[in-house]
């Protein structure tokens, strides 16, 4: 059951210059399993040294965030779309470091 | 690197970090990129998600939110994003970047800034001094997620 994972532009550089890639998967987990062992450059970027996703990193299984499902958990069906979504922020800084 | 973009769109950042004073704004950029060249087509102004610091503080918490505000902080909806990115791939554009201001405050990358940037991703900041808006810059993370990176800002006709 194939499920297309659309692939955020600052890591198509990591995914084959790919925008999207379709990868046979029941759970979100097996998906970004799958992703990751066919685009091994991908790994460091969605997955910490100890194997969990980066905070940084937000999944949604077509318009629902996975944290709000079953998280890695959540099962997958054909032609479903999981999104990677960079998570964007920033802010000056606010630690004034003068004496 | 470098970025290239209207008067036109630069207003529209700098009107949206005027509005928004003394928040920080943020927005999306818009375009197609071609070798190391991005050309803006589009900018979205989006909602600065801390304003609302409770769902803000769920999705990405912040160390010191006593200190930490919508006036020093900002943080993209990610569904509102999707949305955006969606409609966008429709259009067949993509996602060059993304715009924030700096309330009376240098348009420099803070320690920040630079621990939560993507690579690639071209980084516009604008500084709004009293409520006027100020300098603008744009940076691109280095390779190794050590320093952002100066990015030629083109700025052309209308």
């Amino acid at each position: 059951m194939p499920v297309r994972v659309i692939i955020p532009t600052p890591l198509r550089q990591y995914a084959g210059k790919k925008d999207a890639v379709e990868i046979e998967a029941k759970t979100v987990a097996e998906a970004l399993a799958g992703l990751t062992t066919q685009y091994g450059d991908l790994r460091r970027h969605l997955f910490t040294d100890d194997g969990k996703l980066r905070s940084f990193v937000n999944v949604y299984l077509n318009d629902e965030d996975i944290r709000y499902l079953q998280k890695e958990a959540t099962p997958v069906r054909e032609n479903d779309i999981l999104s990677i979504v960079p998570s964007i922020a920033g802010g000056m800084a606010v630690h004034c470091i003068c004496s | 690197m470098s970025i290239k973009l209207t008067h036109h769109h630069v207003n529209a950042m700098r009107e949206h970090a005027a509005r928004e004073y003394p928040s920080e704004c943020c927005g999306m950029l818009l375009g197609h990129a071609d070798g190391d060249v991005k050309q803006v087509s589009e900018v979205v102004a989006l909602r600065n998600l801390r304003h609302d610091a409770a769902r803000a503080q769920e999705l990405l918490p912040l160390d010191s939110p006593e200190r930490e505000t919508d006036r020093n902080r900002f943080l993209i909806d990610p569904l509102e994003q999707l949305k955006v990115e969606k409609d966008a791939r429709v259009r067949g554009l993509d996602v060059l970047g993304y715009y924030h201001s700096h309330p009376d405050h240098p348009a420099r990358p803070s320690n920040y800034d630079r621990e939560h940037a993507w690579p690639w991703y071209s980084y516009i900041i604008l500084s709004v001094e009293k409520g006027t808006p100020a300098e603008m810059t744009s940076w691109v993370l280095s390779d190794n997620r050590g320093r952002f990176d100066p990015e030629v800002v083109e700025i052309v006709n209308p």
